[in-house]
């Protein structure tokens, strides 16, 4: 019997085996294969190339390339150019479509709501793969447009272009913004609507004073969660956006293949980390000017 | 409910933005399972005749096999260490009111904020320290990792809606720690652990980017796939392999999203 630990929680006297062998899955996660590899990370950024494991000697030079290589500065900045239009116009997509689920599905509000995230479980890999299809010289939009009289030849304009990298990484994370706004705005009382339209307040002022708000923390973590993945991708510029649209992500994958160079591959990637955990900060000073309850 | 709720022109242009979302976000997809029949390499309009060749193609691959092969250990394995950690850290974070168990979910949930780039190349550099290299242990570490954050959420929301009474009773009775996690909490929660395992085969089963940097010699099916997109004239196999990866896709996230409503609705 354990009265000790009581009310439905793991007793603490007598059950320290219990509680040890409950943890150590957890703690070996989180400890070795989370946190100490991205310390190693971290370690590995300051160190200088000698071609071994852990690279030789501290150095800022890793650092000092980053910040200042014309090449890596105007890469940086693309990345965050295409990372932040994806972001952008993810964000402001998704919104409508969170807000009708939150307020006007009705019947179809959990079949809609799977539709919407179902491609989140689909291949991200295929779901790039379907742009290099469409937009291909002699793929799918072309030999629509040509066909149907559009076009009389088919166009390069398509492919390898930042703006392909743009629209594809813009559908493959479409979904991941949609379900943080939905579940702000789900949590709105209902009754907002009516004690605005009480107050005199137009549909428009509703929106802007009310809805828009209410959504703040839902647009916020959907903005980061589809900013993450895109800034550090490597993918969709190497499948559909050609050699203008390299970003920081192709930069560290190179570092970590053919040029071979691992540690200035992890400073890349600290700069990078550190861009979003600046963000991260910058976010949540947003959200709790909203009022975020979280 | 409040006047909102019918439909008005504007509910109503706001239903036909859905629906043009809704063919944004599948007709791209949609397009590789209709080229999979199409008779020809290119993938171009208009469709000349249609054929089940390149699904033969598909069938009788042996690098595609012994990738299928790989993924699906990698995938079941993965999904089934990610399960056990989220299962075991939301139980001490709900049960165990344990804070360092809720410091284990903060951690676990972190894999959202880092692009897979980065856990790629952590993970590498941790491998070749540990002495284990590129392998297929390496892509299940780095998968555990993908499928943990979900793993951790949907665990825990389901414990959360365990009324606290139930294991209490169990207590009172004199069931021990085990016994009440054992044959108490775990029954009630078999289809949230149902759920949380499809979802991270699912997540291992697609990744692709974490695996690019874990690879050894065998590649997973994504990577199959990425070697195969240099070359135009395996396109079309590649097309049809796509196809039965989104149906298979499909079906499990179907299935995990049955058995999650199902948890739920006890």
């Amino acid at each position: 019997m354990s009265f000790t630990g009581g009310h439905g929680g793991v007793s603490a006297s007598g059950g320290r085996f219990f509680r040890a062998a409950m943890l150590l899955p957890g703690t070996f996660a989180a400890f070795v294969l989370i946190l100490f590899s991205l310390a190693l990370v971290l370690f590995l950024a300051f160190r200088s190339n000698d071609g071994s494991l852990l690279g030789g000697g501290a150095t800022l030079a890793n650092f000092a390339a980053v910040a200042t290589d014309p090449l890596y500065v105007m890469v940086a900045l693309r990345s965050l150019a295409i990372a932040g239009l994806v972001t952008l116009a993810t964000v402001v997509s998704a919104w409508p479509v969170a807000y009708l689920l939150a307020f006007h599905a009705g019947r179809h509000r959990s079949l809609l709501l799977f539709l919407v995230t179902l491609p989140f479980w689909t291949s991200y890999l295929l779901r790039v793969f379907a742009w290099k299809i469409v937009l291909a010289y002699n793929g799918v939009l072309n030999s629509a447009l040509v066909g149907t009289g559009i076009l009389s030849e088919p166009s390069l304009a398509f492919l390898n272009t930042p703006a392909a990298v743009v629209l594809t990484l813009a559908h493959a994370y479409a979904p991941f913004a949609i379900l943080p706004i939905f579940v702000a705005l789900d949590s709105m009382p209902k009754s907002l609507f009516e004690a605005a339209s009480d107050l005199g307040a137009g549909a428009f002022a509703t929106f802007r004073r009310v809805v828009l708000p209410y959504s703040m923390p839902g647009v916020l973590s959907g903005a980061l969660v589809v900013f993450v993945p895109t800034v550090g991708d490597f993918v969709t510029p190497s499948l559909v956006g050609g050699p203008r649209s390299v970003m920081v992500g192709s930069l560290i994958q190179a570092q970590f293949g053919k040029a071979n160079d691992w540690p200035f591959g992890a400073a890349l990637a600290v700069s990078v980390m550190a861009l979003i955990i600046a963000l991260i900060l910058i976010v949540r000073r947003v959200d709790r000017r909203f009022g975020s309850r979280r | 409910m409040t006047t909102l709720l019918r439909r008005s022109p504007a509910t109503s242009l706001l239903w036909a933005y859905v629906a043009v979302y809704l063919a944004f976000l599948y007709l791209p997809v949609g397009l590789i399972p209709l080229f999979s029949f199409n008779d020809a390499i290119q993938a171009a309009f208009p469709i000349k005749g249609l054929t089940l060749d390149w699904y033969r193609a598909v069938a009788d691959n042996e690098a595609l096999r012994s990738a299928l092969a790989t993924s699906l250990e990698v995938g079941l394995t993965a999904a089934a260490l990610a399960t056990l950690c989220g299962v075991t850290i939301a139980y001490m974070d709900v049960f165990g009111r344990s804070p360092f168990a809720r410091l284990l979910a903060t951690i676990a949930s972190l894999p959202i904020l880092i692009p897979g780039i980065i856990i790629g190349i952590a993970l590498l550099i941790l491998v070749n320290l540990a002495g284990i290299g590129p392998s297929r242990p390496a892509i299940i570490a780095g998968h555990v990792l993908a499928g943990l954050p979900t793993a951790v959420m949907v665990m825990r929301s389901r414990f959360m809606n365990i009324p606290r009474s139930i294991p209490e009773a169990a207590q009172d009775l004199g069931a021990g720690d085990l016994l009440v996690l054992w044959r108490v909490v775990l029954p009630l929660s078999a289809p949230a652990i149902g759920s949380a395992f499809m979802l991270g085969f699912l997540t291992s089963f697609d990744e692709f980017i974490i695996a690019f940097f874990l690879a050894g010699t065998e590649p997973t099916l994504p990577l199959f796939i990425w070697s195969q997109l240099r070359f135009p004239k395996s396109l079309p196999m590649v097309m049809a392999l796509a196809s039965l990866i989104l149906a298979a896709s499909i079906v499990i996230a179907g299935a995990a999203e049955m058995l999650r409503r199902r948890g739920q609705n006890r």
